[in-house]
């Protein structure tokens, strides 16, 4: 129980962090990019709007830091992070909460199916080595470097303008409105299953050669030998001993990708021309879009931190050591 | 002592197929007699640990068995020929008739899983039968057997101590009652106080339970307390075979003597070295055969 | 004549979430020149506390340390010539030397950091130094791991009379080799203190070789003395119900078989 609340301690602790530097940011940034923009657009934004704004971007300067800090805690707590210059002043909060289920969903899928499907390949790889199965080591070697617009664009050129079996781009029909239905629900999958399978096998090398090389070592270890000098079946071995060993640093890694699902992967959108957090990224980068750049960058960091606190939470219940060490 | 044969290992050899092979045991045949316990001591190297990884077939590549036959002689009457048996035939022997206690019990735990899971997935094997409150107490006496403790069920390898480890080895090769332990090095990492309660423990096992066991161990003291037979092995080879008594007051083999010598005995006469002498004495009671190892 | 005295030296650890662990408590004994000590413990005893507290790499919380009477430098170069007095061979004959360098840089260096010589005889110290521990000199140019462990410990301790040191401090010698080299190597360390008149201290868990190779035992139980005398004194007559725990536990062919068999007969098989 120590272990919990002392590490729920430090993630609070990061979080107030993250989000304190996200206040310092713009305030210690030369030059300011939301006046001009204040001042060309003066009849459009409304007061609240203005005000936040500036709260936001340090403007604010005939109030004192500690009153500024306040105030940007008070919009922080009401989900204010101010007004998309590029979307039409809608609320930053809004324009990413659009975005982000696209993200999380298709990015988050893939890589959670990627994950597993790697390590399972690769613990059966492990512990098959010596035998054909090694095989498929120069092949997931190769499928992990292969650029991945190039493999998005080739899954398109066949899956899509040559077989049909997909469509080519977005994330539903055109036309189409979101909705609960099991129509828009297929169209969705529809639309997703090229980019997901090509993120499946983008990263599925990396997952089959990292479980396999970890296996091998573990294979080595003396309660192996234990398990099988018991009569143990292989799957048995395979299963309880020797996988439940090898998977733990293979958590760290997963938890690490699950933090960058938030930060999109961008190639792929771009490729896909799917609506997710990347794109939108980018556009705001190049559309000068501050208000929602640095929202976005708030939204990326607070959710590599919930990333990692799934994966200790796991870690700590796979690994019954790791409770006594940290407690 | 019982001279019924349990095992018979008849010309057995195993070679490392590395380039140059290394020949780890070559042509060793011994008899072990039901109930019997058979010291096997040695220095590094000298393949008492392959030989007993190869016996049961726990070898890996690149180690190979080249000739050499290890017969089981089953209580029921039944010979088996280990070599012969087929893969599920052996993982049912394993354990069953034959179990295994590993060195340093450092690592020779699962250390993510529960000590009660461990020992549980033996009688889930080989017992299928056994319903699973059945199989809770079978394990808990199992650990009271071995003074472990039945509330140590829930525990992980990592909240024991080494002792406790190596208790809870003994208890997990015990729990087919198996006719044949192998012990290989249990009580190296342990203190000597640990190690004598240990070794008094499986002593009264024996007497209980009627089991042989093969003692593996470079000790050769402790082989003389505990042994009814000693076999001494060199090189792959075993160099003399003989009762505890004979190898103590009569040893043939120079080799058996050389060992013997490089314990200096406790409580009487000093043995291979005399302190304050100057001269060089290493070279006659220390290394086998002239210079420096 | 050398001495190094621990007056009432005792070491707490504080451990995060623990409590605290008295490694130590209140140990005293006089380490001379010419006469060994063996310090028999179990693991967890201290005995390795107070290796590391000899060589200063551990502080010792209360009581005092002296070397000839005077209190043990904490630093500078009072320090480094504490370091060359006391030197301390290791356990582990795989792990104490660099395995990247040859035997020559590892006996070269002490030569050459503590001027033992001057530059244009080192060579020749080393070449000196490798026969006093009876190792060939064609051993000189080869590495770590071409050598047997008993090889090794012998480098080791060669290493350790570079700087011609008045005390050793071994921790653990010759657990780690093979059976019938153990004596060879203690022999060793018993014909080298003699001829240099070197002061020891010998940490072993083994009552056996402990006493064959020193002059005093002191028996340390969770970081106290418990027992401290002339080695025959405590093995065959302990005073403390540890020390008799210990010596009974110890494999001893030769009370186990004096009961059993024929008549103990004198023709015992031992050179």
């Amino acid at each position: 129980m120590r272990f919990f609340l002392r590490r729920t301690a430090f993630y609070l602790f990061t979080a107030w962090a993250a989000i304190t530097i996200n206040f310092f940011l713009p305030r210690m940034m030369k030059g300011d990019p939301v006046s001009a923009y204040l001042a060309k657009n003066q009849g459009k934004v409304s007061p609240e709007a203005a005000a936040s704004l500036r709260t936001l971007f340090g403007l604010d300067e005939d109030r004192s830091l500690f009153q500024q800090y306040l105030d940007y805690w008070g919009l922080m707590l009401h989900g204010d992070l101010g007004r998309s210059f590029s979307k039409g002043l809608a609320p930053v909060g809004d324009v990413i909460a659009v975005a982000l289920p696209w993200t999380l969903g298709l990015v988050g899928i893939a890589t959670i199916l990627s994950f597993f499907l790697g390590s399972s390949i690769g613990a059966v790889v492990g512990w098959r080595r010596g035998s054909a199965a090694d095989a498929v080591v120069p092949v997931a070697t190769f499928m992990s470097t292969v650029p991945y617009f190039w493999m998005g664009l080739i899954a398109i050129a066949v899956f899509s303008s040559a077989l049909g079996w997909f469509p080519a781009s977005h994330a539903y029909s055109k036309g189409a409105s979101p909705e609960w239905s099991w129509e828009f629900a297929w169209d969705v999958v529809q639309h997703g299953t090229l980019p997901a399978l090509t993120i499946v096998v983008a990263s599925l090398g990396g997952w089959v050669l990292g479980m396999r090389n970890m296996l091998i070592t573990v294979l080595d270890e003396d309660y192996v030998t234990v398990a099988q000098a018991k009569g143990l079946s292989p799957r048995r071995v395979l299963s309880g001993y020797a996988s439940r060993n090898a998977v733990l640093p293979q958590l760290s890694s997963f938890a690490l990708s699950l933090g960058f699902i938030v930060g999109g992967t961008l190639v792929m959108e771009l490729v896909f021309s799917y609506p997710g957090v990347g794109k939108l990224l980018l556009d705001a980068t190049n559309a000068k879009d501050y208000p929602l750049m640095q929202g976005l960058f708030l939204v990326i960091t607070l959710s590599v931190l919930v990333a990692n606190i799934l994966a200790d939470v796991a870690h700590a219940a796979l690994d019954p050591r790791t409770r006594m060490t940290e407690a | 002592m019982n001279t019924d044969p349990l095992l018979t290992v008849t010309d057995f050899s195993v070679v490392y197929d590395v380039d140059p092979p290394v020949e780890a045991v070559s042509d060793v045949s011994f008899t072990l007699h039901r109930g019997e316990i058979l010291g096997l001591a040695g220095e590094s190297g000298c393949g008492k640990t392959s030989l007993a990884y190869g016996v049961q077939r726990l070898l890996r590549p690149p180690a190979v068995i080249p000739s050499g036959h290890a017969v089981f002689h089953d209580e029921s009457g039944e010979d088996v020929d280990i070599a012969a048996l087929s893969e599920s035939e052996m993982r049912r022997f394993r354990w069953d008739k034959a179990s295994m206690v590993f060195q340093g019990a450092m690592n020779a735990l699962n250390p993510v899983t529960k000590i009660g899971k461990q020992l549980g997935d033996v009688f889930e094997t080989h017992r299928p039968g056994m319903s699973r409150a059945e199989r809770t107490r079978e394990c808990g006496e199992l650990l009271d057997l071995v003074g472990v403790g039945r509330e140590r069920l829930r525990s992980y390898p990592h909240e024991l101590s080494g002792g406790m480890r190596q208790r809870v080895m003994i208890a997990m090769a015990l729990a087919l009652k198996p006719q044949l332990m192998i012990m290989d090095e249990p009580t190296t990492a342990l203190d000597v106080l640990v190690q004598r309660e240990i070794l008094q423990q499986i002593s009264e096992l024996r007497t209980q339970f009627g089991f042989s066991v093969i003692f593996i161990t470079h000790d050769l003291p402790l082989l003389l307390e505990i042994s009814d037979r000693i076999a001494v092995m060199r090189q792959g080879r075993i160099v003399e075979l003989d009762t505890a008594w004979n190898i103590y007051h009569h040893a043939q083999h120079e080799y058996t003597r050389t060992l013997l010598g490089s314990f200096p005995s406790l409580t009487g006469e000093r043995g291979g070295f005399v302190r304050g002498r100057g001269d060089d004495v290493s070279a006659g009671a220390g290394a086998a055969g002239g210079g420096v190892r | 004549m050398t001495t190094l005295e621990f007056r009432h030296v005792s070491k707490r650890y504080t451990v995060r979430g623990a409590g605290d662990l008295l490694a130590l408590d209140d140990v005293t004994f006089t380490l001379t020149s010419g006469r060994t000590i063996a310090l028999v413990g179990q693991s967890g005893s201290g005995k390795s506390t107070i290796a590391k507290i000899l060589t200063q790499l551990e502080r010792a919380t209360s009581g005092a340390i002296l070397l000839d009477g005077a209190p043990v430098p904490r630093r500078g170069r009072a320090l480094r010539r504490y370091r060359q007095q006391v030197r301390m061979v290791f356990q582990d004959p795989f792990a104490s030397l660099n395995p990247y360098h040859t035997i020559r840089h590892h006996l070269e260096r002490p030569l050459l950091l503590d001027h033992v010589v001057p530059k244009d005889e080192v060579d020749d110290e080393v070449h000196r130094l490798l026969d006093r521990v009876h190792l060939d000199a064609a051993v000189v140019d080869r590495r770590p791991h071409e050598l047997s462990g008993g090889q090794r410990q012998r480098v080791a301790i060669a290493r350790a009379l570079a700087s011609r040191p008045s005390l050793l401090v071994a921790d653990e010698p010759v657990s780690m080799l093979d059976v019938s080299i153990r004596l060879g190597v203690l022999n060793l360390l018993a014909e080298l203190q003699h001829a240099s008149n070197l002061g020891v201290l010998y940490i072993t868990h083994d009552l056996a070789t402990a006493r064959h190779f020193s002059d005093e035992i002191m028996v340390l139980h969770h970081g106290r003395v418990v027992e401290h005398g002339a080695a025959d004194d405590v093995i065959l007559d302990p005073q403390h119900p540890y020390t008799r725990a210990l010596r009974d536990a110890s494999p001893n062919p030769e009370v186990h078989f004096s009961g059993a068999g024929p008549a103990a007969d004198a023709s015992r098989s031992r050179p």
